[in-house]
């Protein structure tokens, strides 16, 4: 998985600059909270299912083993085939051999965020095979040669007025006069030019937003339809899903799919829910020749029994990330990893290692909006702060600020030099405060006095003023 | 200026038992910057008919060292303030934030500490953020404050306190039983006004968008004092404020309270006209 969160303070810095951008991200804040909060409130015992939802998940992840082996003899007993994928390496060489076996020239997909986690697409393409993203927003940012910026809408940070000139720059073949205005005509133009490819395809790579033990099914959740005719009309369908997407009961999945879009998009449910279960059966009147899993580990079985296991409860509907004001702030590239977000701070250090990914759970005030929005209520600053605790251990931390806070512990620790220390220090503060007790520069508080004054202190600390007046008092 | 309901009075002299005693827990800004927030978190727990005390061994709750991954140090300084402030039948801070660091982050820092956790738990779950206290456990149901003149007041819901400790209508009810203020809401006061602690440092320039997007909001409402219940959240609002140059006076809520308002507020009009 390719993370760049070294390079988070430049990459928010440019997001911060880019008005574009920024414009682009306001729909991100008065959209999805609006209609998210709109879906729940109209839903009485949404919190009800939450509590649900929760349990369903944590049983399944106690018992991991047992659900993946049930899930893997149905999909045979169906007709499809289960494959294991250790990490990301064995998912792509899985996926290349079952495209070659079959000559493919061509491949479409559905949306899948697991298929950017493992670079698929550069895989395939480096090994001469054409992959077509069929989701809009995919669509969009695979002809710009971009990444997703969000898990749900990944082309969220673009305007339309991007998205026609670059249908006009990759369509050259159509009309120039033709009309591009609105999202409807923009739409219109991807489906006529995708139809084609539906039917150039090969193979038809989708993920899976959860299986179903008891049926051995796969289960895609769209908006667009996309995804049906991804795995319907080619001969072979692969779906990429990682172990943790696994649900025991189709009831089960009722109950979590009542969240899922209302916490992604405000709707009641998405559009279209397709349920896989085999490759066409004889009395089909279409479907796919061949069906293949490929189930992904990628260092999530090794959060099993941990504290982070709660990560993996994670349905991916965005939540967070759409009530997060870090994201308003910078957008989903900022974070330089494929899970942005609340969510993508948690999960990037699990599968890349804290090392790389040091940035991204500190870029949180720990507002916890995340938090109270998440379906499955992992609790996001909790884990955030433990990957912090990590950084600490193992001393990842800037010097300056490890060495900041250990002073300034050491201090509360020893009430009496903690008071001496105040003393002064609220003494100083004040007298440069002067007359109009603000601070508009101080040197070694230049992040804080670079955006905003300082209210000065009173003079006295607290400590100081309340023991002199009980002192007045007694006397 | 200040004084108690007369309904008030009959609740508190109701009760057979002796006044409850109240360790207040000053918080670190408080301390530092604005004694002011101490006095008048002292003076609205006494008309509430509470006996205050002051432990001098407290320094800061530990939040810092809490949430920079310095465990050990965020445990010892857990450990001090839990022995300090055991012996009060209640333990009340001007902020939801240390509140609830004490309350819901003590009992998981020493979950594993067979001597801590229940010392933990017990200090946890008598401690309260002051306009909580003030209502769900005193059932004070207003103050008799009077404002000299016609004000429009717009209240900021601090992060930890809403959510880790469901203020969110507390200080609005007391809010509204003071005479010539209005209580107007701005568009969303349940963001996050981009403080976050060390945040703000070491992100500067994210902090810096999170909390202009608040002043506009604040801003656009015209109210003439903004509030809220965190020294945190109120430096770093006034601290925008001052520097776009608006003149939207800032207080912490119990400073209006309480009918304190002697000293100059955090920010706005009144050190403007000085």
């Amino acid at each position: 998985m390719k993370v760049q969160s070294a390079d988070f303070i430049n990459r928010s810095a440019k997001a911060i600059g880019d008005e574009q951008l920024q414009r682009a991200l306001g729909n991100v804040r008065k959209g999805f909270i609006g209609k998210r909060a709109k879906a729940a409130a109209a839903l009485p015992e949404f919190e009800a299912i939450r509590d649900e939802a929760v349990g369903i998940k944590n049983h399944v992840l106690n018992h991991l083993d047992v659900y993946l082996e049930r899930f893997e003899a149905n999909v045979k007993a169906a007709g499809g085939h289960v494959h294991w994928a250790r990490d990301d390496a064995e998912a792509r060489a899985i996926i290349l051999e079952l495209c070659r076996k079959e000559n493919a020239r061509t491949v479409t997909k559905g949306k899948s965020m697991l298929t950017e986690e493992i670079e698929l697409n550069a895989h395939l393409e480096a090994h001469g095979i054409e992959t077509v993203e069929t989701d809009l927003g995919e669509y969009i940012i695979q002809l710009r040669g971009e990444s997703p910026s969000h898990i749900i809408a990944p082309a969220v940070h673009l305007n339309r007025d991007q998205v026609e000139a670059d249908f006009r720059r990759v369509h050259s073949h159509l009309a120039e006069e033709r009309a591009l205005e609105t999202p409807e005509s923009l739409l219109g133009e991807a489906r006529e030019v995708l139809r084609r490819r539906y039917f150039d395809a090969d193979v038809g790579i989708t993920g899976a937003n959860f299986l179903v033990a008891e049926t051995g099914s796969s289960v895609i959740v769209t908006n667009e339809g996309n995804g049906d005719l991804t795995q319907t009309l080619p001969r072979v369908h692969i779906a990429l899903a990682s172990i943790e997407k696994i649900v025991p009961t189709m009831e089960d999945l009722s109950t979590i799919l009542r969240l899922l879009a209302r916490s992604a998009t405000g709707q009641e449910m998405s559009v279209y829910t397709t349920i896989s279960t085999g490759p066409r059966r004889a009395d089909d009147q279409d479907g796919p020749e061949e069906y293949h899993i490929v189930l992904l580990d990628n260092g999530r079985s090794a959060l099993l029994g941990t504290e982070f296991q709660e990560v993996l409860r994670c349905i991916r509907c965005g939540a967070c990330m759409n009530h997060c004001p870090v994201f308003h702030a910078v957008g989903g590239h900022a974070y330089g990893a494929v899970y942005p977000g609340p969510i993508g701070a948690v999960i990037t250090p699990a599968l890349a290692g804290i090392e790389k990914a040091g940035h991204l759970p500190n870029a949180s005030t720990f507002c916890g909006r995340c938090e109270s929005v998440c379906p499955m209520r992992i609790p996001l600053p909790k884990l955030m702060r433990r990957w912090r605790d990590k950084e600490y251990e193992k001393g990842l931390q800037p010097a300056t600020m490890r060495r900041g806070i250990s002073l300034w512990a050491f201090a509360a620790q020893h009430p009496r030099v903690y008071r001496f220390g105040t003393k002064y220090a609220a003494a100083l503060l004040s007298r440069l405060g002067g007359a109009r007790r603000r601070i508009a520069r101080l040197p070694f508080a230049s992040g804080w006095t670079g955006a905003r004054d300082l209210p000065a202190p009173e003079g006295q600390t607290f400590m100081q003023a309340y023991a002199a007046a009980k002192k007045a008092d007694r006397s | 200026m200040f004084r108690r309901l007369a309904g008030e009075e009959a609740i508190f002299q109701d009760s057979n038992s002796t006044p409850p005693t109240v360790g207040l827990f000053v918080t670190c800004l408080v301390d530092l910057f604005r004694p002011a927030v101490g006095f008048a978190s002292i003076k609205l727990l006494e008309e509430a008919g509470c006996q205050i005390e002051v432990p001098d061994t407290q320094t800061c709750c530990g939040q810092p060292a809490f949430n920079a991954g310095h465990r050990e140090e965020a445990v010892t300084i857990a450990r001090q303030v839990i022995a300090a402030f055991e012996p009060f039948d209640y333990v009340v801070a001007p902020s939801g934030s240390c509140a609830a660091t004490i309350r819901r982050h003590y009992p998981e820092l020493l979950a594993d500490d067979p001597k801590w956790s229940s010392r933990a738990e017990a200090v946890a779950s008598k401690t309260y953020e002051l306009t909580s206290f003030l209502t769900d456990v005193r059932s004070l149901a207003g103050v008799k404050v009077e404002l000299p003149e016609k004000t429009i007041a717009i209240y900021h819901d601090s992060c930890s306190g809403l959510r880790e400790l469901g203020v969110k209508t507390q200080p609005r009810s007391l809010l509204g039983t003071i005479e010539n203020l209005e209580l107007k809401e701005m568009e969303e006061p349940e963001v996050c006004c981009g403080f976050g602690g060390t945040f703000c440092t070491k992100y500067p320039a994210i902090s810096e968008v999170i909390v202009s997007a608040k002043t506009k909001d604040i801003d656009a409402t015209g109210a003439d004092l903004l509030l809220a219940g965190d020294m945190g959240c109120l430096m770093n609002m006034a601290g925008r404020l001052r520097r776009e140059g608006r003149r939207t006076e800032v207080r912490h809520v119990v400073e209006i309270l309480s009918g304190m308002t002697e000293a100059p507020p955090i920010a706005g009009r009144q050190e403007d006209q000085s």
